[in-house]
């Protein structure tokens, strides 16, 4: 972040010469962003004409983003369903237990479901938050099916008049064909009752460039609606959540910042791309 | 692992093969093609740089030399190989055992780069290697650690030092302190103290592992961290050297498709070597590290060190024994042997994973293969065998309808299945036949695991029976040959 500012004194005036394109390419890379993308947006901060280099940069990044809406698709009848996915160790389970705190807060009824049932003590973390935050937490015994558990929180909350209903996945590397079908089943099973209105890929803000194959394999077997990027608290700048939005033009949606409940902001591209470049 | 690193590398080598002559404004483009290849990969960009830099100014120094040989782009490719070896640590290391006591292993890391998972892991595999483990709950941060650590103990089973139940409570240092007490006590020669997952920056919990460290002082600090991690990788763990302090790397999630430059990078600028990678949800998915095989890897060059050396644990020393001993006296491999193979089979992981140590693994067509292969079937072979009588399975010709019929019953599979299976298995003992007749073996070779490869990997799935036939009924011809 220091670099983007004290390059961006620098760029406050009209015009960059090639050094400072190529010192804004090293800064770029760095942070993830990937060299493909990164070499679009240096030519199309060459071409552009703007008062200042700076505001070519900002709107060169923002025409590298989605027009979609980043509010969750609410319900028009019944609950709200989403469906938390990801690979292993991104934090789907903070993340699902932090927005369910932030509907709660907004005055809603949540029910979460554990339907990570792969992971030793998924279960007990998630029920864990939930306590915290005074939510329900349904789950089932170890190793049963989670489609299952899915499909009995779908009813729970259809029957028994929940806003929203936040279903939690065991995590799966996007390389694994087997589990990558069994996300597709509990989609499936939970439309049985009710339609799931958001499926959030869960991005760990600090993958390299891994994280678009992940987003991409998860985009094949079920239809994301939405990227949560977390852990950007860290040294992190998380180029590869905007990375990754460009590629596949899914939105992101949600931001999670550190461990306390509170930390998950929705996303707000004017605020990223300004922290980004300050 | 590093595929697409693997396939980049050798899309550029293999364009460079097409020419006769390398001229130096060859060596400059394959120079910047490979810059971008490690980019795109995760390395660092000053770690790419200097290593682009360390090959280009070696090729080019070598060019004369270079261009007098016939294969101009392997030697090349030599270059960058052994510039990886370098940079992943030359010789690999060992955990340093104490002389006295036990040995202390602390892990640290990023959250969710799997320590947890990882410690349990690492119990099994020192377990196995003849120590005495003992795991230690100190992660008393994220929700239910020590719930997780303990399951896992329990499913190896080693024995868990846990006092505290976590979830934000108990001092960690304490839990740290209390356990080497314990392990004293009780003479475990090992303890692995799982902690707390921190960010980078969070100062509060690198004070925390730092005083665990200081309270313990550990034999070895190993650097937990995600082979899908990106730039970050720098300044994360310049961050926990600075902080906390690491003897070595552990990598882990290298199941996944990432190109794990990350690797490279932490390597190269901390100084730390890699001691162990893990790389699937099984508890089993652990080993050492070795450079070499993984620049092999990167370079697609395949891991068969890897491959043969699993078989060589799968079946312990005495069966294989006697099964070389039948094998070679002449006797008919049986549906029994067969059984303990599907066994030994089972031991040494997926059908998959294996297949993805073979050279040209990284290649879509076997990639493809390779996905339409179900580790169940494994299970399912197994559960045909054992719903034969003894008679059965020591002469699969009594095998009527009716026996099949029963058979297809007791195993809850289909009669094809169960023929399909007897068909497969009098072919594999034709082959059998055929490789004693060719010749001797010789002492020691590990044949029953090179032999229980084609029988086991070819039932899979019935669409890619031939191809994997052909190729894996060579490691036992080959090997017969070989012993003429």
């Amino acid at each position: 972040m220091d670099l983007f500012g004290s390059f961006l004194r620098k760029f406050s005036k009209s015009k960059a010469s090639i050094e400072d394109l190529e010192e804004f390419r090293q800064i770029l890379i760095s942070s993830d962003i990937g060299v493909k993308i990164c070499d679009e947006i240096i030519d199309l901060v060459k071409r552009e004409r703007s008062d200042t280099v700076l505001s070519a940069i900002t709107s060169a990044l923002k025409s590298k983003l989605t027009t979609s809406l980043r509010s969750i698709n609410l319900s028009s009848d019944g609950p709200t369903v989403i469906l938390i996915v990801g690979v292993n160790g991104t934090g789907k389970t903070t993340s699902a237990a932090k927005l369910a705190n932030y509907f709660t807060k907004a005055g809603k009824r949540v029910l979460l479901v554990a339907a990570d049932t792969f992971r030793a003590a998924a279960v007990d973390q998630l029920q864990t938050w939930g306590q915290r935050i005074g939510v329900e937490v349904l789950s089932g015994s170890n190793d049963s099916d989670p489609a299952a558990i899915a499909f009995d929180g779908a009813k729970r909350a259809r029957d028994e008049g929940f806003d929203f209903l936040i279903v939690d996945t065991a995590g799966r590397l996007h390389t694994k064909s087997n589990l990558m079908d069994e996300l597709a089943k509990i989609q499936r099973v939970i439309e049985k009752v009710t339609p799931v209105n958001e499926i959030l890929f869960v991005l760990d803000g600090t993958t390299g460039q891994n994280g678009i194959k992940q987003a991409k394999t998860f985009a094949t077997s079920v239809n994301l609606t939405g990227i949560m990027v977390t852990k950007l608290d860290g040294s992190t700048k998380g180029g590869i959540a905007i990375a990754t939005e460009a590629a596949l033009q899914i939105p992101l949606k949600f931001v999670g910042s550190g461990e306390a409940l509170e930390d998950l902001v929705p996303f707000d591209a004017d605020g990223y791309i300004s922290e980004l470049l300050t | 692992m590093f595929e697409s690193l693997s396939s980049k590398l050798s899309d550029l080598l293999g364009s460079l093969r097409k020419k006769g002559r390398i001229t130096p404004d060859d060596v400059e483009s394959t120079c910047q093609e490979l810059r971008i290849a490690l980019l795109e990969a995760d390395v660092a960009s000053s770690v790419t740089e200097s290593f682009v830099e360390r090959i280009r100014s070696r090729s080019l120094e070598r060019l004369p030399e270079i261009r007098q040989s016939t294969n101009q782009s392997e030697e090349i490719y030599s270059i960058i190989k052994q510039e990886l070896i370098a940079i992943l640590g030359g010789q690999g290391r060992r955990i340093r055992y104490a002389k006295t006591g036990p040995t202390i292993i602390m892990l640290a890391g990023l959250q969710g780069s799997g320590k947890t998972t990882l410690a349990g892991k690492m119990a099994r595999f020192l377990k196995e290697e003849g120590n005495t483990p003992l795991l230690v709950a100190a992660d008393l941060q994220r929700p239910n650690a020590v719930t997780q650590l303990q399951v896992l103990a329990d499913s190896i089973p080693v024995p868990i030092f846990a006092p505290q139940v976590g979830n934000g409570i108990g001092d960690p240092v304490e839990v740290a302190k209390s356990a080497i007490t314990y392990a004293q006590e009780k003479v475990h020669n090992v303890v692995i103290v799982d902690t707390a997952g921190r960010l980078g920056i969070d100062s509060e919990l690198m004070q925390q592992a730092s005083s665990i460290r200081q309270a313990i002082n550990p034999h070895e600090v190993l650097f937990v961290v995600d082979a899908m991690i990106g730039q970050d990788a720098l300044t994360t763990s310049m961050a926990f050297l600075e902080g906390v302090g690491f003897d070595g790397v552990v990598l882990t999630k290298l199941d996944g498709d990432a190109k794990a430059g990350a690797a490279l990078s932490i390597v190269e600028v901390t100084g730390k070597p890699i001691l162990f990678t893990s790389s699937g949800e099984k508890l089993t998915d652990f080993d050492y590290f070795y450079p070499e095989r993984m620049a092999s890897r990167i370079l697609g060059l395949g891991d068969i060190a890897t491959l043969a050396e699993q078989a060589k644990k799968a079946l312990d020393g005495d069966s294989a024994k006697r099964l070389e001993e039948k094998f070679v006296s002449g006797q008919e491999f049986t549906l029994e042997d067969f059984l303990e193979q599907l066994g030994a089979m089972k031991k040494m992981g997926s059908v998959t994973k294996l297949l993805g140590l073979l050279p040209g693994a990284n290649s879509a067509a076997m990639k493809k293969q390779m996905d339409s292969i179900d580790d169940i079937e494994l299970v399912r072979s197994q559960a045909i065998v054992q719903s034969m009588t003894p008679d059965e399975r020591r002469d699969p010709k009594i095998l009527n309808g009716s026996r099949r019929a029963r058979i297809a019953r007791g195993s809850g599979r289909s009669v094809t299945e169960v023929n399909s299976l007897v068909d497969r298995f009098s072919a594999a003992q034709k082959v059998m036949k055929q490789v004693r007749s060719g010749g001797g073996l010789p002492p020691g070779m590990a044949l029953p695991a090179g032999v229980s490869l084609p029988v086991a990997a070819q039932k899979s799935s019935p669409r890619t029976a031939p191809k994997k036939k052909s190729r894996s009924g060579n490691p036992a011809k080959r090997a017969a040959q070989e012993g003429r």
